[in-house]
């Protein structure tokens, strides 16, 4: 007790009287060992010897904390957003002040620091539905089915949020794949929603087969009502990237078990495998015809922070719904209106990434090259980190097509699997636990993102400079190799 | 029944809702009024709304019949019902009727208005209240770091800015933070508060950035919601009360236990009217949680440290745990009263109280002098919270990432302004007092106007940024609203938007004591615009009772 005094009153929140769904939220990016690693980095500040000298954060899609450098453009317009007498300093470019003097024109009284609507500013709105439609091949995009978010999180718990309902087996299922991104199951858990799991095929690139997806609605039925289908494209732990005909066969799988689909496209500008691109499900679902595009409900989701941008601290993003019931989108305006607007930085900047410089603007050349400098690493790393993995006996790695990460299977001997089991961690927390106290690196266990029973892996992403990537991938090697040797 | 084709006419002015806001009107054909609604299809939104209430689920069930096609998965029977029950009326109907008016009139459609004033919501800077200056220099710095080397920004913003980059992950405003925030920025935040509270200690452990304070009040909730039937959680707040209360209440599904404040006694809190409502809730919920709103949203009242006090002795004695939303501490404005912080005030009580009372108390950067509503900047301080329902909190925040980074610098700026002797100081105090005083002025000019009206009663604004006066509604008007199916009070509050362009909220959307009227307005207008708004009202409401009183003579 604080200052030492004892109260003999007793708590009203306890773990025993809390919200139970809260306690079976899990997010594993954000876990234990993501605790531990913040730690280790205080010791090691604090002069504690250890047998390395930092913490390599490799846990989460956070590139600038990894060390890459904003876009310039972007950050020029928000400065400029955030303080209007820089409009005056001939230091800024032209077409990052247009930029900005639109924004602020949409904003009430002129200022980033007024409530937007709920939905988000209307201007950037439609400059988001121009984006989409250029993406897609001229298919429209009306802006009144964009809603800007607090990153792509907020979005997904949002539409879960209205997907659930009824009772018992009446309780509305989510299909989710295995491996997944945990927001989806912590979402899941908070609103007491019944989580179906389909298995993504590690033998074949993590592809989605659309037979698993049958097997999993079908078993789901006996215990619940199966409304909602998730995708990640590109995969988030697995970087897949979807074909055209897989989506395709999802989309029409859907339309058939009436499903709700909710496609989570924040990684839609990292493809880095040759032969792969992104597809967009509103896209596909077009080009699918009327008896699709008319009836079958999706969401789909995209977010300032992944991509070239990677400005995951401004909380930007938005989502797109396509054929939601006009009552039920009522719904959701008057739902998103309690938490009053997504934040307006963010706002800013997702106007930005939709609406970049062309071609005639001056900064057009400086932001193609910051752009192009960023996705090229990424798809070189992507390469380098498959490559050297494959490389250690006992750890296999698909292909990194896409997004940020790889998601490696791990072969674990029996000795350290029965340790992990006596100590009450899963195996691979056990492993990267060692890894990171042995090595300061910071993975994340395959267990916190869902894989088949048995199998072992870890997330980490692409993100570090290519030299401190590659001296954690010899370390990993080494690691493991080490790690083999000593349970066999 | 028989007022409707008057008030149709009555209503032409309107004409701003061919459609219906809450359902395509090809919906509508079950009701009686329907037929009307479409026969009279320029007629008011104020029809629309009554029968959008009372035929939701009928029209989805005729749309059901006429739609052979692919039903959807998601509908309004389908739908998540907890989300159904939300209700948020701060951003309601006559917010949504507002922007349509506003956009006819930017398409040239004549009204006997030339603009739509809203005093809705307490958003200082869309009604024109300048930034901080130094605040935005240090989120521009931040935002833009190259503009540390520029001569134009002074040294105090960028050894600010310096010091929340280095809290930022590779120096960037861009990456996320700790999901709990910025740590730098929590010590600061801890500093701040033990100043406030004249020395009372406080730990950055125990600070959680937010998402704006609506943020951190939804997530204090959802850890206190459990049980079922008589064991489920009751939550205890205010009426008047501020919508986000109620709203998160019916999202967690909780039990919304209402103690009235005081309007004859300027919205005090009285303790008597705590345990009435208290022991009245634990025959069918197990009240565990109490709100409380000091300064008072929409009421305006400041709480004295007697009253504090005793609320904080009940919440002892029957153990309860506290929320107390301060988001408008600095916003106080009568010279007779001063904020105390419950933290404060606890902790004077002594240790038995200050090592036991459960609080959560929560400040935003939306409102005070900064009023800096778009960055959604906010934190909440626990005191006495289990470590490890703490380790849940974190777990929880840590699924939605981070709170936005720039709001938590922005709160940086507010918990550690310019101090004398820097060279941002004098301009940053004329600022400030400048925002400060202004609402003070307007906060008696409005009492001061409103209660010059008969039939309108004010009490002092003695903080926050609204009033919240009682008015007297005819009883020909009360019939005529209950025959719409909307209350008395959104009636007037329609009426007066579509024949003066002012848009306020009615009392009903925060709660009030049954048969009494009210409505919110913020005291946010310019001084000259809000005189005009005052105006307009009073000479609205005379013409409103007067309307009403002969037809009243007239049906009789």
């Amino acid at each position: 007790m604080e200052n030492g005094v004892i109260s003999h009153r007793g708590k009203v929140l306890t773990t025993d009287t809390m919200n139970p769904n809260v306690k079976k939220v899990e997010y594993a990016v954000r876990g234990p060992i993501v605790q531990r690693a913040v730690q280790i980095e205080k010791e090691l500040k604090a002069g504690m010897k250890k047998p390395f000298s930092e913490v390599i954060k490799a846990n989460i899609g956070d590139a600038h904390a990894m060390g890459q450098r904003p876009i310039t453009f972007l950050r020029q317009v928000l400065a400029l957003c955030s303080y209007p007498e820089l409009l005056n300093d001939n230091k800024f470019p032209e077409d990052a002040k247009n930029r900005a003097r639109r924004i602020l024109q949409s904003c009430g009284g002129g200022s980033i620091g007024a409530y937007s609507a709920s939905q988000g500013i209307e201007s950037v709105r439609q400059d988001v539905a121009r984006y989409i439609e250029r993406r897609d091949g001229g298919i429209q995009s009306d802006p009144d089915n964009i809603y800007l978010t607090t990153g792509a999180s907020d979005g997904i718990v949002t539409m879960l949020k209205l997907l659930v309902s009824g009772e018992g087996r009446g309780r509305t299922g989510v299909m989710i794949s295995i491996p997944q991104y945990p927001l989806y199951s912590a979402a899941l858990a908070d609103l007491g929603a019944v989580q179906i799991s389909y298995y993504l095929d590690e033998e074949r690139c993590w592809s989605l087969d659309v037979r698993e997806l049958r097997r999993a609605l079908n078993a789901a039925r006996e215990h619940c009502q199966p409304r909602a289908l998730c995708i990640i494209n590109p995969g988030n732990p697995t970087g897949q990237v979807q074909s055209r005909q897989c989506i395709e066969d999802v989309i029409r799988f859907a339309a058939e078990e009436h499903l709700f689909l909710m496609a989570d496209e924040v990684y839609q500008d990292n493809v880095y495998a040759e032969g792969c691109e992104f597809h967009s499900f509103k896209k596909v679902l077009f080009e699918m015809g009327p008896e699709y595009y008319k009836t079958v409900e999706l969401a789909s989701f995209h977010s300032t922070s992944k991509c070239y941008m990677g400005e995951c601290g401004f909380r930007g993003g938005y989502m797109e719904v396509i054929n939601l019931d006009p009552d039920v989108k009522v719904q959701l305006t008057k739902l998103v209106s309690v938490r009053l607007c997504p934040p307006v930085p963010g706002q800013a900047l997702l106007d930005l990434v939709v609406n970049p410089p062309q071609p005639d603007e001056p900064s057009y050349a400086t932001f193609i090259k910051e752009r192009t400098a960023v996705l090229t690493a990424l798809a070189e790393k992507a390469k380098l980190t498959e490559q050297i993995l494959n490389t250690v006996p006992g750890i296999t790695c698909n292909p990194v097509q896409g997004a940020m990460y790889s998601f490696p299977r791990i072969t674990l001997p029996e000795r350290a699997i029965t340790e992990a089991k006596e100590k009450g961690q899963a195996p691979d927390m056990f492993y990267c636990m060692k890894l990171l106290e042995e090595t300061g690196i910071c993975l994340v266990p395959g267990s916190g993102f869902g894989q088949r029973e048995g199998t072992f892996h870890f997330r980490m992403t692409i993100l570090p400079p290519m030299d401190k990537l590659k001296v954690l991938l010899a370390k990993v090697k080494e690691f493991h190799q080490s790690f083999t040797q000593q349970y066999s | 029944m028989y007022r409707l084709p008057f008030l149709a006419n009555r209503s032409v002015i309107s004409g701003a809702s061919d459609q219906c806001l809450f359902l395509p009107s090809k919906h509508v054909l079950r009701t009686p009024f329907c037929a009307q609604s479409i026969r009279k299809k320029t007629q008011g939104s104020i029809e629309d709304y009554g029968l959008k209430r009372f035929s939701t689920a009928e029209a989805t069930v005729a749309k059901r019949e006429n739609d052979k096609m692919r039903e959807r998965t998601l509908t309004m029977e389908t739908l998540n019902p907890l989300v159904k029950a939300v209700e948020y009326a701060v951003r309601g109907p006559i917010v949504i009727k507002a922007d349509e008016i506003e956009k006819r009139l930017q398409q040239g459609v004549k009204k006997p208005f030339t603009e739509v004033i809203k005093a809705n919501i307490g958003d200082a800077h869309a009604m024109g209240q300048p930034p901080i200056t130094f605040l935005r220099q240090v989120v521009a710095l931040c935002t833009c770091p190259e503009l540390l080397d520029s001569p134009i920004f002074p040294e105090d913003a960028k050894l600010r800015a310096r010091r929340i980059l280095k809290g930022c992950g590779g120096n960037s405003l861009g990456s996320y933070s700790a999901s709990q925030g910025v740590d730098c920025i929590r010590e600061d935040i801890a500093m701040y508060m033990e100043q406030r509270d004249q020395g009372v200690p406080a730990s950055s452990d125990n600070i959680f950035l937010t998402t704006g304070a609506s943020d951190g009040i939804m997530s204090i909730l959802k850890l206190l919601v459990s049980g079922h039937g008589r064991e489920r959680t009751g939550v205890m707040i205010p009426i008047p009360q501020y919508p986000l209360y109620s709203a998160a209440i019916s999202e967690l599904e909780a039990v919304q236990v209402n103690y009235y404040l005081d309007e004859d006694n300027s919205w005090a809190l009285d303790v008597n009217e705590l345990h009435r409502a208290f022991h009245t809730a634990k025959q069918y919920c197990n009240p565990r949680v109490l709100c409380i709103i000091n300064p008072g949203n929409p009421t305006g009242q400041v709480q004295d440290k007697k009253c504090i006090e005793d609320v904080l002795h009940f919440a002892y004695e029957e153990k309860l745990f506290v929320l107390s939303d301060e988001v408008y501490q600095d916003n106080v404005y009568s010279p007779d009263c001063q904020f105390h912080s419950f933290k404060k005030v606890l902790y004077e009580m002594g240790a038995e109280y200050f090592n036991s009372v459960e609080l959560a108390s929560f400040h935003s950067t939306s409102k005070g002098y900064t009023g800096e509503c778009g960055f959604r900047g906010g934190y909440m301080e626990v005191v006495n919270l289990d470590p490890d329902v703490k380790a849940q909190l974190v777990k929880l925040l840590s699924v939605r990432l981070c709170p936005p980074v720039a709001g938590q610098a922005a709160m940086d700026v507010i918990v550690n302004p310019p101090q004398p002797g820097e060279p941002s100081f004098p301009q940053f105090i004329k600022e400030k007092n400048a925002v400060l005083g202004t609402l003070a002025e307007k906060a008696k000019l409005t009492e001061q106007i409103l209660n010059m009206v008969p039939g309108i009663k004010c009490n002092p604004v003695q903080g926050a940024m609204y009033a919240f006066p009682r008015i007297f509604i005819p009883s020909g008007a009360i019939e005529e609203a209950k025959v719409l199916g909307i209350p008395p009070d959104m009636l007037y509050c329609l009426r007066l938007l579509e024949e003066t362009g002012i848009c306020i909220v009615p009392g009903s959307g925060f709660g009030q004591r049954e048969g009494t009227y009210h409505f919110r307005m913020t005291i946010l207008p310019s001084t000259e615009k809000l005189k005009l708004l005052l105006e307009k009202l009073q000479a609205f409401h005379i013409k409103f009772l007067q309307e009403y009183s002969v037809l009243e003579e007239v049906s009789r």
